[in-house]
């Protein structure tokens, strides 16, 4: 390989992660400005974290948005076990289409659709919103993206694992918890996580799910956000990317740990050599 | 198997939750706004003339249908605002998804073929701003593109120009935002399609006399086909029916659907204006889906 292209590359690599993360970087950075401009660096100061401590405001709608997203990824990911084993176990069963085309449809669905069919819907029936309706739009938001990942991991293992332990004399459901269950957890965590970033993130669907009392996070931002850059707001958008940030790198390190356990990262570092070359 | 079986009580049980969710909370409200769509639009609140009720006979139910109304369509077909708001949409939506597949694709093969041991560390890299919050990633660049932002700064500082350029409130901007913001989504299928590819086919068109240009042109790019495709619908579907972008970034005079359609409902109340452009909305992102879901069948047709 020439070294043109080579240097290439690397300038492509360095370029394009700049493009992703000097955003970022530039946000945190200046959420430890101490004047109010964007443009003057007044020097380093915490002041507008702890200003965050003292905002009532902006923490009630923390725990609402954390609650909404512990509450409803727990619900989203049990329905999505359920829609995945429903679709990989049932073989062609009646209405299989029209489930199959439901679950998958909030995937390409506008967000703004959704919440004013649901807002709507609400309205129609008489429910009063709040917490509830709020958890209410976020399952739904989150549930079909819940059951493509767990249906990824159903159709991707070995059935005879499963059947085996029938052969045994487990019960279809007993060899399902005992057998399935455990091939496809690293699934079902993920769909978890995902779901409750998705909830947690979600601007959209909570201003029409949800009503008075219940404020998310997003939404207080996103009111903030449209009267300009706040300093406060740069604050608690670095603790988010900061909490992200943290659990991506546990997450790595995780999965490099088990991964060396398991000999991949030996092998594949000696493969490396003849590939580099 | 039976081309159609019915399902025993158990497995009834399993598929019975998720079922009744779906069917709560997203085939009714779906049908109620393509009900709504043909409604008359009334002051009250509810905004519109309910249809059915409960108690309706059938002949209520008969006269009631005779109320329906297209006058919400034909108002989307007049109304400029609304005509507008797609054409500019899908224009928005069609030329961000070109900038990122261009920023994307060396980006993608670049990662694609650094050292293996890399790979992981760069798409785990690629991949992380998708977990970190959309709004925070948007909001991010208005700090950069104000009149008084860093760009603007930075630019009068090295003296290049000497007036702040507007690129805050414009429709740039919204691009920008777009192909920043879902960036990811196309690196992710492009990465993984050219990742696959096998190198000897590069080395044999090289063996055969082929340029670099010409084997990237004639072998890596064809057989990367699916991934762009892939990343192309995962950035320009969603950027369509976009309101947290267009709303934060673009100016008033930025029209695109989503915006409308939120405006509509929670400024001007218009109900059955709303539903009916929602509706319309699904029906025109649902053709490029079966566009794609015909082209992977004929594909498969092809293959078999």
């Amino acid at each position: 390989m020439s070294a043109v292209v080579s240097w290439a590359r690397r300038a492509t690599l360095f370029v394009g992660f700049v493009f992703l993360y000097a955003p970022i970087v530039i946000l945190a950075v200046m959420s430890f400005n101490a004047s109010r401009l964007v443009s003057v660096w007044g020097g380093f100061s915490t002041k507008w974290y702890a200003a965050l401590l003292e905002n009532e405001q902006l923490l009630h709608s923390a725990k609402v948005s954390l609650a909404a997203a512990l509450t409803s990824a727990t619900i989203s990911t049990l329905l999505g076990l359920l829609a995945a084993i429903s679709l990989t176990r049932f073989g062609r069963f009646r209405t299989r289409f029209l489930f199959f085309g439901a679950v998958h449809a909030p995937l390409v669905l506008p967000e703004v659709v959704l919440g004013l069919a649901l807002l709507t819907c609400f309205v129609a029936f008489g429910v009063g919103r709040g917490f509830i309706t709020l958890v209410i739009g976020h399952v739904t938001l989150t549930m079909c993206f819940t059951t493509v990942a767990i249906l990824a991991a159903l159709r991707d293992r070995d059935p005879a694992l499963e059947e085996a332990a029938m052969d045994l004399g487990a019960t279809p459901l007993g060899a399902f918890v005992r057998v399935a269950l455990p091939q496809i957890a690293p699934a079902i965590v993920t769909a978890y996580l995902l779901a409750f970033t998705l909830s947690l993130d979600d601007l959209v669907i909570a201003s029409f799910a949800t009503g008075p009392g219940a404020t998310t996070l997003p939404m207080r931002i996103y009111s903030q956000v449209r009267l300009g850059v706040s300093p406060q707001i740069n604050a608690i958008s670095t603790l988010l990317l900061a909490l992200v940030a943290v659990a991506l790198g546990l997450a790595a390190l995780v999965s490099f740990r088990r991964a060396r356990r398991d000999g991949q990262v030996v092998t594949s570092l000696a493969r490396a050599p003849d590939n580099a070359s | 198997m039976s081309a159609r079986r019915r399902l025993s009580l158990g497995e009834r049980l399993v598929i019975a939750a998720p079922y009744l969710w779906i069917g709560a909370f997203f085939l009714a409200p779906m049908a109620l706004i393509a009900k709504i769509s043909v409604s008359q639009s009334v002051l009250a609140r509810p905004p519109y003339r309910p249809i059915f009720e409960l108690s309706d006979s059938l002949a209520d139910i008969w006269a009631k249908a005779q109320t329906f109304t297209l006058d919400s369509y034909r108002a989307l077909v007049s109304d400029t605002l609304y005509l507008e708001s797609y054409l500019s949409s899908l224009t928005i939506a069609a030329v961000s998804t070109l900038i990122t597949l261009v920023i994307a694709y060396p980006f993608a093969l670049a990662m694609a073929r650094a050292p293996e041991r890399l790979r992981p560390i760069l798409i785990g890299l690629a991949a992380a701003p998708f977990w970190t919050s959309f709004l925070i990633r948007v909001y991010a660049w208005i700090a950069l593109l104000k009149d008084e932002g860093l760009i603007n700064n930075a630019l009068m500082a090295l003296g290049l120009i000497t007036a702040p350029l507007q690129m805050f409130a414009t429709t740039g901007a919204v691009v920008v935002g777009i192909v920043y913001s879902y960036l990811p989504f196309m690196l992710l299928p492009l990465y993984a399609a050219l990742e696959r590819q096998d190198p000897s086919l590069r080395e044999a068109a090289g063996d055969l006399g082929a340029s670099p240009a010409q084997a990237f042109l004639r072998v890596t790019l064809p057989l990367s086909r699916e991934g762009v495709i892939a990343g192309a619908l995962l950035v320009f579907i969603p950027a369509v029916g976009e309101f947290v972008i267009p709303d934060l970034l673009g100016g008033s005079e930025t029209l695109m659907i989503g915006r409308t359609l939120w405006n509509d409902f929670f400024s001007n109340h218009d109900w059955p204006a709303a539903s009916a452009a929602a509706i319309v909305l699904v029906a025109v992102l649902m053709i490029p889906l079966l566009l794609w879901e015909r082209a992977r069948l004929a594909d498969e047709d092809d293959a078999g």
